[in-house]
């Protein structure tokens, strides 16, 4: 025998199931009155500092259908590559720009919509920059366990070449699985949950 | 809302990569008997790669924002004077990291069905009432010691669409935030004695015995209000955070 590390275990995942917005989103399932507004709705205000971007995230099931029960989280720096965070020691962030977003998919088009702004770039533990990236978390009825992965940019296209992380896909035909197209105002990003297209998800 | 205070705290805000999950612990992202998750599991490999400070960060909300009912789900959706139906019970527990730290300033979100086992939802179109006093959702942020309490009715168990007859048990789903993205969890907590736990699919999509009964709160009695309220403890874990002893620095970093 040997002295015990005295850990705990993380409390095992459980699905987010089919009435995730109730307790996520109540204003959007019709539950008034509960909370003033949904959390995560409303990402900047006029002061905000940065490029005003769009984007619209679906993600879709392995016959290619879109979800209209999942629900995305966003998170990412600031304009000037700061996170606004306790953890974020390089300075402080943009006071008018919390960073963090939530967003149900619509119930007929299964579209997330987010309007946000352009992020800078935020260093890799080796002092490298990575390319402009929004990290997104997915549920839903049928995942058991939230998925993590991230948005790039495809307008960045030599920022990406050079990307710590996108360096370490071995598959270099999924890199563009991570990477969003600016289409009109926004841009589109299509998280494939299986398949050829299947999105990179992470373990981190 | 302000964002960057560490909370009350005087402890210098930790910065180490958090440690590696144990996905052995957790459900995979396939469990066949789960039907939906045969066509929305990931089949091809995570990503591997240590924290960066995208995952080590992570959003903070202010105790300014809670509203005086949001952890108490009997009355927050109730009608002036009027009250949910059901078991009367109370939640309490802390938040832990798996270093057995309290995790101050998680925001809790949580949702069920009510005593009849119905949710408000458009999508649920089970036999059983409504209670037009009870909303089903709520929310409340940890205290210092990573504590926290709340107020509801036992949800009722109710039939769902996955084999001919499955049944979820009584359970409650909880949304967390910890200190930094990479901890976002979403569980759901169970009742003790309750014989549905161990025929779920959802459920059973966990390998370890022993993990699921973490997920199984314990009735206390010493915590229980007298002719008012039972009481159910349940802890939450989140990820560790490695401490940086001895960690290479690069000049500048
Ligand atoms: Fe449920």
């Amino acid at each position: 025998m040997t002295q015990s590390l005295d850990r705990l275990k993380e409390s095992p995942s459980q699905t987010a199931g089919p009435y995730v917005h109730i307790g996520l989103t109540p204003n959007f399932c019709g539950i008034g009155g509960v909370i003033p507004s949904d959390l995560g709705t409303s990402m900047v205000n006029e002061r905000t500092r940065g490029e005003r971007i769009g984007l619209k995230i679906r993600v879709l099931d392995g016959t290619g259908t879109p979800l209209k029960d999942a629900l995305v989280e966003i998170w990412q720096a600031d304009a000037d590559g700061l996170y606004n965070s306790p953890a974020e020691l390089r300075g402080t962030a943009d006071p008018d720009f919390v960073g963090w977003g939530r967003c149900p998919s619509d119930m007929e088009t299964g579209l997330c919509v987010f309007e946000t702004i352009k992020p800078g770039c935020v260093p890799f533990g080796d002092g490298r920059l990575m390319a402009p990236h929004i990290s997104l978390w997915i549920v839903a009825r049928g995942i058991n366990i939230g998925l993590h992965t991230r948005l790039f940019f495809a307008d960045e296209a030599k920022a990406n070449a050079q990307d710590p992380i996108l360096a370490r896909i071995e598959h270099r035909v999924r890199v563009p699985t991570l990477i969003a197209e600016r289409k009109g105002d926004a841009y589109v990003f299509d998280v494939h949950l299986q398949g050829d297209k299947e999105t990179v998800f992470f373990d981190s | 809302m302000p964002m960057t205070a560490d909370l009350g705290s005087n402890r210098a805000p930790e910065t180490g990569a958090f440690f590696q999950r144990d996905r052995t612990w957790h459900p995979p992202a396939l469990t066949p008997d789960y039907k939906t998750s045969v066509l929305r599991s990931p089949q091809k490999a995570l990503l591997s790669f240590d924290n960066t400070l995208s995952e080590i960060t992570g959003p903070v909300f202010g105790h300014a924002m809670l509203g005086a009912l949001d952890n108490d789900l009997i009355h927050n959706f109730a009608r002036p004077g009027e009250s949910a139906i059901g078991e009367r019970i109370i939640v309490y527990g802390r938040v832990l990291d798996e270093r057995r730290r309290g995790v101050p300033g998680v925001l809790l979100e949580f949702w069920q069905a009510n005593a009849g086992g119905r949710y408000r939802h458009k999508k649920d179109g089970y036999l059983a009432a409504l209670d037009p006093n009870f909303g089903g959702c709520g929310r409340t942020i940890t205290g210092e010691d990573g504590g926290y309490a709340f107020r509801t009715v036992k949800p009722g168990p109710y039939p769902w669409p996955n084999g001919p007859n499955d049944w979820r048990p009584s359970h409650i789903h909880f949304s967390v935030f910890g200190r930094g993205f990479a901890q976002r969890l979403i569980t759901q907590m169970y009742f003790e004695g309750d014989p549905l736990i161990w025929h779920c699919p959802i459920v059973r999509g966990i390998p370890d015995k022993a993990a699921i009964k973490t997920l199984i709160a314990a009735l206390d009695m010493q915590a229980t209000v007298p002719m008012d309220a039972r009481a159910y403890k349940f802890d939450i874990v989140l990820r560790g955070r490695r401490s940086s002893l001895f960690e290479n620095r690069l000049e500048g970093n």
